[in-house]
């Protein structure tokens, strides 16, 4: 059984107890332990269940790269699943539970999955659930969705709060191991601008666990040495509890810092994305431990030997009374020092090469320590937990030669470099033939913007694996980054640690060697995602050659662990079955994030009230008090129209309508984009942005006006009016302000940069309000201060002055076929001006109106709205706007693109009003259809509608469209297609519903 | 367009938040943008008649006066400069540069209106910044003018006495008054 020891745990505060409960059971642990040092003092061994065979499952690892051990943490709104209890610091009252069980975790019966493991192979569920192909839909996948995932999504909103920060530095260190503090130390002296981060609360990395000696003393007086020194240089930032987990180009990194996650609910933010942009990144991201693939390696109490002396000296952890140790290496022999010296047994040490000749053995055969040379583990026994191991030839097929009791198998089979951050941004790896492991290629590092390696390995990410090692290659990385970021080395006191001989490693991915199937069925590669050993071999056997196949087809390394501790491992066993080199098969290909990121932080601010901006118009307050209901236009929200109490929408957009045709209205129109044009070839640039000519408009005068692409597709619309002689503004619709004004400045800045022309775009700079009806003139002329008459200010003019004691500019134009006034004014004075026109036309009746009313005015008035009558497929001639395009101008945009065959072709679909023949209304979207088909089988069509309503005014259901030659097919009779089936006859009309001749707006 | 009898309302009257930087919305401020080629004739006379600064160099921004008391003008773009002004001379200094300019290719525009306007104070003011914009404002230089991102909108900032001004558009404010507050929020400081 696991336990709390009764001396030592450098790590913590034996003083500061805290309790948590783990499937609700209330257990106790200290401050400073990781929820899973304090599961196991607790005994907890058994903590999951696996993903496919439900098997049980216990703590492997003590780092970001456990696999089994993933809780529910929390509960409403914090509830977060798939935590890593290995890197979950414990807090007073946390409470988590495991995953992926049904009904308990002791009692699961998707276990049957396990004895069924044999009909579960991989690509199983390629190979079942193919045929017959509605299956799927229906049945196959409601199941495997219900298998699927370890944890549950939260349901309720997150209760904590979350933020992003941007750091900028010379070098970013990663890793605050002895490497990285060395290296950080090297630069900070050097003058860099440093950030060092440390994805763990604690400093110095493996070293004072591994007893590795420095300078003459053990490690963790020169790490403490060293952070007061870097805490001394203004230009080197420390932040521990954060984990850079993706390189990008340029060297930009991504880093989650835990800023309250072990104090939830204290008011800070739980996470904050750091986004960092650094001239040159360092990676000691250091190394990780590879399991050992022999049978029953997945039985809760089978540790990796780094794990188990980690919980023995850091949290004072005993995963067992009795341990066997299992390596093929030297490395491994610190865990039965670390065991012997807290005082615990170590059972035996399996050691898969014949001859263990290094130091360390030798200090463990001192000890009396039984040492079992050439042998490996056959298989381990136990269930929910271990209860020993069966031992045999390394070399031999699975003969049991002996079997040892234990309660703890620590397992070694050497270390891999985290080459992550080398790898996101394209760093190569090369194969390392003394250690078997990858590790950067220096010769094809990642490249940044000047062509230089963008990121540096040093330390145990570089293969360095030793502390005397590490430090030395952590030195020198560290002055080779000085040197690239051309500063100058001051000469620094560092680290050397004592060097200990190790012997060489023996690779072993299997064990035994020759194991049969029945074995290999159970040994695990993947814990995550259960896969084996015999699942990889069969992929090979079935042509999965490619290691990015192999992976896919048997998802290997694609749980949440991203495979740290698999993938090596299994892309041996696949270059084995394929009968390869290993660097011939290659790795897959590390992606960002190292470790999952919550999703809190990837959002930052970005929900609630700011998910996104909300553009508001000046009289945006007052609106809402008036309970409009409002509607989005682009990133604004525009009032679609004011409900009175019991009205609906519809009832309400009637009201508006009526009221503004029979009395007057009111609509906010800020929103439209006003940008103005200046310059001695401001006429001539006018002339070529829009489709008719703007630079004949006398100044003090109004015109409607089309933009085209260079397709010759209609793009904006909008009047523009000529301020003085070398000045226009033109205003775009409220979508397009920003747009067409970059599309200004493209050309002015891309193509025509010797013409002298300035714009601005002044679209928020004025509140702008229709004041329509036929009694708009006499509320206008109740505000008083400017003569708005026929005579003074007629049809399609503007004026300045002021109105109402503030400064305007009034313009004579129309989009409802009323007489009506637009009126500008600076935007700190548009709700007062609003106020004053409510208060100035309460006698006549005035009624704000919305936006859904202003688009059946303009229908009724055959006023075509960009989006509506447009899709980027439509030209103004499609539109009936012919009169609106200068046949006198050299060129225009779009003017070339309107001359090619199809979209000069008389054929095309035109502008054509409808009237169904019932006084119904089409509906939104409908088609008119043809005889036969296409040739994808789909039914013909000659037209559509584009902008359908009830009007009102008429009292019938108005429509306009597109229909094949349709002003030629005047009066005829066709039909639309009804979502309810059938369809809606109408008849084709002259698509301006309402006075035709625009008297009512030019009076 | 000004106007001394009708009172200019600011996008959020002045709101206000204290977390561990304060964060106000002031305004409104006189803002002219001024698109001119260095090198025009009378623009340096024009811009000295307008707020008494000099042209500002490449990302700075000159000041007659403190920072964000006086009258400013910040460089923009190669060919475009922010004149910051009291509000109510904002009519008298566009005279001023249309007159000064007369005859030559300019565009002077009034957008004190288009802008909203905030000041975040207090000693760790540059954090609550750096969590919204892609800057390094630690290496801020002195008189830089910051054109930025601000989360998702256009922004721009200068340091002054104290902390920072921050202008972005005006239908945006409310958003920015989010986001700062947010960024504020006591105990959530950088270190």
């Amino acid at each position: 059984m696991s336990t709390r020891l009764s001396k030592g745990g450098r790590l913590i505060d034996r003083t500061a107890a805290m309790e948590f409960s783990f499937n609700g059971k209330r257990m106790r642990g200290f401050r400073g332990d990781t929820l899973a040092a304090a599961l196991l003092a607790n005994d907890q061994m058994l903590v999951g269940r696996s993903f496919k065979y439900h098997r049980p499952r216990g703590i492997v690892a003590s780092g970001a790269e456990e696999p089994n051990a993933l809780v529910n943490m929390g509960a409403g709104g914090r509830f977060e699943p798939n935590q890593r209890t290995t890197t979950t610091e414990l807090f007073d009252g946390l409470a988590a539970t495991s995953q992926n069980h049904f009904p308990s975790l002791d009692f699961d019966v998707g276990v049957v999955n396990n004895y069924a493991a044999r009909f579960l192979p991989a690509g199983f569920y390629y190979k079942t659930f193919m045929h017959p192909r509605p299956f799927w839909k229906h049945v196959f996948e409601p199941i495997v969705r219900q298998s699927a995932g370890l944890g549950k999504a939260p349901k309720e909103r997150d209760e904590d709060r979350y933020e992003q920060a941007y750091a900028f530095c010379d070098l970013l260190v990663v890793g605050g191991g002895i490497a990285g503090l060395q290296a950080a130390l090297i630069a900070g002296a050097a003058g860099a601008r440093v950030i060092l981060l440390e994805q763990t609360p604690h400093w110095g990395g493996r070293a004072p666990v591994d007893g590795d000696v420095i300078d003459g003393a053990p490690a963790e007086a020169w790490i403490d040495a060293t952070l007061e020194a870097l805490g001394k240089m203004e230009n080197v930032t420390l932040k521990a509890r954060t984990m850079a987990f993706g390189s990008y180009d340029h060297g930009y990194v991504l880093a989650e810092e835990r800023v309250a996650d072990h104090t939830p609910g204290d008011g800070r933010p739980k996470k904050r994305l750091w986004r960092i942009r650094a001239a040159k990144v360092l990676s000691a991201q250091g190394a990780i431990e590879r399991p050992l693939s022999f049978a029953g390696n997945d039985i809760p109490g089978v540790m990796l030997a780094s794990a188990v002396r980690d919980y023995v000296v850091n949290w004072a952890v005993s995963p067992g009374d009795r341990t066997v140790v299992v390596t093929n290496n030297d490395d491994a022999y610190r865990t039965v020092l670390a065991l012997k010296g807290a005082g615990l047994e170590v059972a035996a040490v399996v050691d898969a090469r014949a001859q263990v000749t290094g130091a360390l053995p030798a200090q463990a055969r001192a000890m009396g320590i039984r040492i079992e040379t050439g042998r490996g583990v056959v298989k381990v026994k136990g269930g929910k937990r271990v209860t020993g191991v069966c031992i045999g030839l390394q070399a031999g097929e699975g003969a049991v030669l002996d079997e040892i009791a234990c309660d703890a198998v620590a397992m070694s089979g050497g270390w891999s470099p985290v080459v992550h951050l080398w790898s996101h941004c394209g760093g190569k790896l090369h194969w390392d033939r003394r250690h078997h492991m990858f590790r950067p290629d220096p010769a094809r590092p990642p490249i940044t913007h000047d062509g230089s390696p963008m990121v540096i390995p040093a330390g145990a990410a570089n293969g360095a694996l030793s502390a005397a090692e590490a430090l030395s290659d952590a030195a020198e990385q560290g002055v080779a980054a000085v040197k690239a970021l051309g500063l100058k080395g001051r000469t620094t006191p560092l680290g050397k640690a004592d060097p200990v001989e190790e012997a060489a490693m023996e690779p072993v991915w299997i064990m035994p060697q020759g194991a049969g199937p029945k074995l290999k069925m159970k040994m695990w590669l993947d814990y995550q995602n259960d896969v084996k050993v015999s699942d990889v071999q069969l992929a090979a056997r079935e042509g999965y050659t490619s290691v990015e196949h192999t992976k896919r087809y048997t998802t290997l390394g694609m749980a949440t662990d991203q495979g740290k501790l698999s993938n090596i491992n299994g892309l041996a066993v696949l270059a084995d079955a394929l009968h390869e080199d290993i660097p011939a098969v290659g790795t897959t290909t590390f992606r960002p994030p190292y470790t999952p990121v919550t999703i809190g932080a990837l959002a930052g601010e970005s929900r609630g009230e700011i998910f996104q901006p909300l553009r508001r118009s000046p009289m945006h307050e007052w609106h809402e008090a008036q309970g409009a209901y409002m509607e989005p236009v682009g990133l604004w929200r525009r009032p679609y129209c004011y409900p009175r109490a019991g009205e609906t929408h519809e009832q309400a957009v009637h009201r508006e309508i009526l009221n503004t045709r029979a009395k007057v209205g009111m609509l906010d129109a800020s929103t439209l984009g006003k940008i103005v044009v200046r310059g001695p070839d401001a006429g001539r640039f006018l002339d070529m942005l829009y489709t008719n000519v703007m630079s004949t408009l006398p100044v003090g005068k109004c015109r409607y006006g089309l933009m085209c692409n260079e397709q010759g597709f209609l793009s904006d619309d909008g009047v523009v009016v000529r301020l003085a002689e070398d000045t226009w503004l033109c205003h775009t619709t409220s979508g397009g302000a920003d747009r067409i004004h970059g599309w200004m400045e493209d050309w002015l800045q891309c193509e025509w940069w010797d013409w002298q022309v300035f714009t601005a775009n002044v679209t928020e700079q004025y509140a702008q309000i229709a004041v329509a009806g036929p009694d708009a003139r006499k509320v206008l002329e109740k505000l008083g201060g400017m003569d708005v008459s026929k005579e003074a200010l007629p049809f399609m003019t503007f004026v300045e002055g002021h109105l109402g004691g503030l400064p305007a500019r009034v313009h004579r134009i129309s989009f409802s076929g009323e007489l009506s006034y637009e009126i500008a004014v600076p935007a700190s004075h548009g709700l007062a001006l609003w106020q004053a026109l409510i208060a100035a036309g309460a006698d006549y009746g005035v009624m704000p109106y919305g936006t859904e009313a202003m688009h059946i005015m303009r229908a009724e008035k055959g006023f075509i709205m960009i989006g509506d009558e447009t899709d980027g497929t439509v030209i103004p001639q499609d539109l009936g706007l012919d009169w609106a395009i200068s046949k006198k101008k050299a060129d225009f945009l779009g003017k070339r693109g309107q001359e090619r065959s199809f979209l000069a072709s008389p054929d095309r679909w035109k502008l054509v009003g409808f009237e169904t023949l019932d006084g119904s209304v089409i509906e939104d979207g409908a088609y008119v259809p043809e005889e036969g088909v296409n040739g994808n089988g789909q039914r013909n069509v000659q037209g559509r509608v584009t902008s359908t309503y009830y009007s009102p005014t008429l009292k019938k259901g108005i429509a306009m469209g597109l229909l094949k030659n349709g002003p030629a097919r005047m009066d005829e009779v066709v039909e639309f297609t009804r979502m309810s089936g059938g369809t809606t006859k109408a008849r084709v009309v002259n698509p301006v519903f309402l006075d035709p001749k625009g008297e009512k707006q030019d009076v | 367009m000004s106007d001394l009898s009708a009172k200019p309302v600011s996008a959020l009257g002045g709101a206000s938040f204290d977390g561990f930087a304060k964060v106000r919305e002031i305004g409104p401020l006189g803002m002219i943008t001024l698109r001119a080629k260095p090198g025009t004739k009378g623009l340096d006379q024009a811009v000295k008649a307008a707020v008494g600064t000099g042209l500002p160099a490449v990302r700075r921004m000159e000041w007659s006066g403190p920072a964000d008391t006086g009258r400013g003008c910040g460089w923009m773009s190669p060919d475009e400069f922010l004149l910051i002004l009291p509000y109510a001379e904002v009519s008298t200094a566009l005279a001023a540069l249309e007159q000064a300019l007369k005859g030559e290719h300019a565009l002077a525009v009034d957008v004190s209106d288009a802008r909203a306007v905030f000041r975040i104070e207090g000693e760790k003011a540059g954090q609550v910044l750096a969590k919204l914009c892609p800057a390094d404002i630690d290496r801020l230089e002195p008189g830089e003018l910051r054109r930025t991102r601000v989360a998702q909108v256009a922004g721009a900032f200068w340091a002054g006495e104290g902390g920072y001004t921050l202008v972005s558009f005006r239908s945006v404010a409310g958003y920015v008054m989010g986001l700062l507050s947010h960024s504020a929020m006591a105990g959530s400081e950088l270190g």
